[in-house]
């Protein structure tokens, strides 16, 4: 649905401090409204089962069909996903109702959609990007999904032009709930950031699989573009972006369109846009004067929706702990910032507890960090008290860097039970005692005088060719930070 | 002669084993042979499917179980309401040989009482009318004297139990069109509680206002029957979460010290003798220990404008879904609009046109306010309204019908006249009041005229206590 956005400015003062996408002095003045497939048993208004990939048209019944003297029953589980979701976004859960939103489709059965309009489930929250800047959130409402047409012949898969189209009804009342953002966002890269993250808070509590690529979660973008502190410009609103990366992209190829467009003393004409994937490009959808009037008015086969307080409670208490605190806690336990690389990414394969737990089994969690960032599969596949087992071997010296990696691909791929140390021990990665080390050391120096002489005189350079020949030497089993402390040990 | 006892006389010879439903259905079947080609009452007559249910009934008592309170008992059903495998047709060519693949909940608690389906109704196409000429299949006539109409919409199901093809049946009433043809054709007609029993399977009109409910020859049959069908359903989620209607406790309560109210400002256009047979009745109800109190329900005549703008706009929506792409009849064309328009130009009579392009009208954007949202506040005004009278008194008496039987095509060009048929009726339906007509007596020509009861939400009790009295006092008085 589209909302009329008010022109005020953004949303929370902090996101002044952050970075804006600039082209030749235009900045960008982006929503997005986002699609989410709930993750409920059956559909929003019967008792088919809500199922992506089954046979055509097994999942169906005469609410999903609309047949005559159907009526729609509202599933009480959708509604508690959507409260939860609310409640994620930081926004209040009110008194609801559903509407009609009339048009005429051939994959829309009743030739209506049941859709919250005057008054959704959940209104006015926010959500914070891992950098802290900050989103406004309009509403969150529930609606029925439609059915899924196929346009066989013809040119593109449009309707128009087609031979003969098939119809799928088991998506039709599939429940979604839209979320509407403010119109805050001010770069691509925090269009990606949003989607990013309402993906990970949307998964955390369990509210969808939120595939972009499947369609359970799906982004509109609705973009303009103005100099900084003008009035709001026309707007167009972006469809058919089927992944983070492609929103960025078509993001910025609209606001560069618009600007070019007013740079030519062009108007922008209020339409709905088509990104498409392949020429990388938006083209015109339908302008805002063929836009149907949907008449809506309140659904009479549904009565309101008024959560009591005490439901609203239980449902607030059994939240999980949402991505952004759970980035704060890997952050603050692993010396790094919470909207680094491993921290994002270990978050988001939502791999931080088991990094923080191979702490809790006595291991160094930094270092659990930087081998399951890089090791998706370790989680899977090591039991935490190896990995920690291996982080302390890493730390103690035992093992070099090089070496743990080399360890854990072992333990991943389930040599000698995953065990760290015999697997070092068959590696010949056995702990090289230092007299060993030292031996191999004063020999460098021996075979190598000069670079000795120049090590000793303060030439930094010269310590490569000393420690190249001691990991030599030892086949690599060296640690270097060890090698270049004991040469410093003996200067002279 | 069966033809003349009532359902529960039937129900109980068939449950005692003095009767067979068998008996039942052969004498009932006779009736709908010898006259159903001058009355025209059925869109389909299920002989076939009425025997062999008749033959399970009997077969239930044989073997010592009870079928129900309704069993052996024939009824009649408008054919807007869903019958699994059974063609439902709206009485439009839009709906084809459409089988629903579901029974409606109202034919499913029937058929658990025992009682036994004989036929499917005729209706105004899509319920939308007040004298069954706007069907696809032809009209109905009223049985009294069939140069007239039966009334509307559920003039089928009116002139069914009137022509005694079924002692029960059962009609929708969006505004009046159970209580209109009822008091047209001389029967009891009951439009319950909005929310008293379940609209899942009755193909709907305007959502807000449908409602279901019996026609009978006494009141206490239609108190049976709405017993039967009421109760809360889950599948309906404007069902009212209660238990079925208690009602025949109320019938022999008499009226002493009940409260009757009479509409001072009712809007004018009842004819002289439909007013008379008003006054009869709050003189019979007076006289028989009511006490009579003057009110005003200022909005009341508010009613029949809001409701041409809600139900035609319920309307335009429900009706959206015949496009003939899922179930119906579909006209091909080389495109997907194309097909909507010829599909729906074809199987959509005059009178469905005509609402939907009103109810479209009032649901666009830049009109809603002016006529749906407004609508919407005259409807609010009407129920406080209603309330406010119902703070003094315990029913209101009005006419249910402005005039007796009208010929048929005297209003059929003209659609303003036709609506106002429903002047008395609709606010209820506004409201979700109950309201029901019951026979009081003849006027012009000889034709019947019917009172219409009306009581507060969830008062269908005290609705009954009234019109049992009426019932008594009417038998028993000349007109």
């Amino acid at each position: 649905m589209t909302i009329a956005y008010v022109n005020d400015d953004d949303f929370a003062p902090s996101n002044a401090d952050h970075e804006r996408w600039t082209h030749n002095g235009w900045e960008m003045v982006v929503g997005l409204e986002v699609h989410v497939e709930l993750a409920t048993a059956t559909k929003l208004f019967s008792a088919s089962p809500n199922r992506f990939g089954d046979e055509p048209n097994t999942n169906i019944d005469p609410v999903t069909l609309g047949l005559p003297g159907a009526l729609p029953v509202l599933n009480r589980h959708a509604v508690e996903l959507a409260m939860r979701l609310g409640l994620a976004l930081n926004c209040r859960i009110q008194k609801s109702t559903f509407a009609r939103k009339n048009y005429f489709y051939p994959d829309m059965p009743k030739a209506y959609q049941i859709s919250q309009y005057e008054d959704p489930i959940t209104a006015d929250g926010w959500l914070d990007l891992p950098d802290g800047f900050r989103v406004g959130i309009e509403r969150g409402h529930l609606e029925e999904d439609t059915g899924k047409s196929t346009h066989v012949g013809g040119a593109g898969g449009r309707i128009h032009g087609s031979d003969y189209s098939l119809i799928d009804f088991n998506r039709a009342g599939v429940p979604l709930v839209e979320v509407v953002s403010r119109p805050d966002i001010r770069h691509p890269d925090q269009a990606k950031a949003y989607a990013s993250e309402l993906r990970a808070i949307l998964v955390a509590i369990g509210a969808s699989d939120a595939k972009m690529e499947e369609g359970s979660m799906r982004v509109d973008a609705n973009v303009s573009v103005r100099k900084p502190g003008a009035d709001f410009n026309t707007r167009c609103e972006i469809k058919n972006v089927n992944s983070v990366r492609s929103l960025g992209r078509a993001i910025e190829y609209e606001a560069k369109r618009q600007i070019a467009l007013h740079e030519a003393g062009e108007p922008v004409v209020q339409q709905t846009r088509h990104w498409d994937e392949n020429d990388g490009k938006t083209h015109t959808l339908r302008s805002k004067e063929d836009a149907d009037d949907y008449r809506y008015f309140p659904e009479p086969d549904l009565v309101v929706v008024d959560p009591e307080p005490e439901w609203i409670d239980r449902v607030r208490a059994a939240l999980p702990v949402l991505p952004a605190a759970r980035r704060i806690a890997l952050a603050e336990a692993t010396g790094q910032s919470v909207d680094s690389e491993p921290v994002l990414l270990v978050v988001e394969r939502d791999q931080d507890r088991y990094v923080l737990d191979a702490g809790v089994a006595g291991g160094d969690v930094a270092l659990a960090l930087k081998h399951v960032k890089e090791a998706p599969d370790t989680s899977a596949t090591v039991p935490v008290d190896r990995l920690a087992k291996l982080t302390t071997m890493e730390s103690d010296g035992t093992i070099t860097a090089t070496q743990a990696k080399t360890v854990l691909e072992a333990m991943v791929a389930g040599e000698h039970e995953a065990d760290p140390e015999k697997i070092a021990a068959a590696l010949g990665f056995e702990a090289m005692d230092t007299s060993e080390l030292e031996q191999m050391v004063d020999a460098a120096i021996a075979e190598q005088p000069d670079a000795w002489e120049k090590f000793c005189a303060g030439e930094g350079k010269a310590m490569g060719a000393l420690v190249g020949a001691v990991m030599k030497a030892s086949k690599g089993q060296a640690d270097g930070k060890a090698v270049t402390a004991l040469l410093q040990q003996k200067k002279p | 002669m069966v033809d003349t006892t009532t359902a529960i006389e039937i129900a109980d010879a068939v449950r005692s084993g003095t009767l067979t439903a068998a008996d039942v259905v052969e004498s009932y079947l006779a009736e709908i042979d010898a006259r159903e080609t001058d009355i025209h009452a059925f869109n389909l007559v299920l002989a076939d499917v009425a025997r062999e249910r008749a033959a399970d009934v009997d077969a239930q008592v044989a073997a010592g179980a009870d079928p129900g309170p309704l069993a052996g008992v024939p009824v009649a059903l408008k054919d807007n309401l869903c019958t699994r495998g059974i063609p439902t047709t709206c009485s439009s060519k839009i709906l084809g040989d459409w089988k629903p693949p579901y029974d409606a909940t109202v034919v499913t608690r029937l058929r658990d009482a025992g009682a036994i389906v004989v036929g499917k109704t005729n209706l105004d196409e899509f319920a939308m009318g007040s004298s069954t000429e706007n069907s696809a299949f032809g009209p109905t006539r009223n049985p009294r004297d069939t140069s007239r109409v039966p009334g509307g919409s559920s003039g089928g199901s009116a002139a069914a139990v009137a022509a005694g093809f079924a002692p029960l049946s059962l009609g929708s009433d969006t505004g009046g069109s159970i209580r209109q043809p009822a008091a047209l054709c001389g029967t009891v007609g009951v439009k319950p509680t909005y929310g008293a029993v379940s609209r899942l399977g009755l193909i709907a009109f305007g959502s807000s206002l449908d409602q279901i409910g019996p026609f009978a020859t006494t009141v206490e049959d239609a108190a049976l029957a709405l017993e039967v069908i009421s109760g809360h359903d889950p599948s309906d989620s404007t069902s009212i979460e209660q238990p079925s209607l208690d009602l025949r406790v109320a019938l022999d309560q008499g009226v002493d010290g009940l409260r009757i109210g009479r509409i001072t400002d009712l809007p004018s256009g009842a004819s002289p003798d439909v007013e008379a047979r008003l006054d009869a009745a709050f003189d019979a109800l007076a006289a028989a220990g009511a006490k009579i109190v003057d009110v005003e329900v200022p909005a009341f005549g508010y009613g029949l404008t809001a409701y041409y703008l809600i139900a035609p706009a319920e309307a335009s929506s429900n009706l959206a879904r015949f496009d003939g792409v899922r179930f119906g009849s579909r006209v091909n064309a080389p495109d997907t609009n194309q097909m909507y328009m010829a599909t729906r130009t074809e199987g959509f009579g005059d009178e469905v046109k005509r609402r939907i392009m009103l109810g479209t009208y009032a649901l666009s954007a830049g009109y809603y306010d002016a006529y749906y949202g407004r609508a919407q506040k005259v409807r609010r005004l009407i129920a406080r309204d209603f309330a406010t009278a119902y703070a003094d008194v315990d029913v209101l008496l009005t006419p249910a019908s402005p005039t007796v039987a009208f010929e048929i095509g005297d209003k059929a060009s003209d659609p303003l006249a036709m609506y106002l048929c429903d002047t008395y009726t609709i606010p209820s339906n506004l409201s979700g009041d109950p309201g029901m007509s019951v026979p009081f007596g003849t006027g012009d020509g000889g034709m019947p005229i019917g009172v219409q009861v009306l009581a507060p939400a969830l008062e269908d009790a005290t609705m009954f206590r009234a019109a049992a009295e009426l019932e008594r006092a009417a038998d028993g008085g000349a007109s």
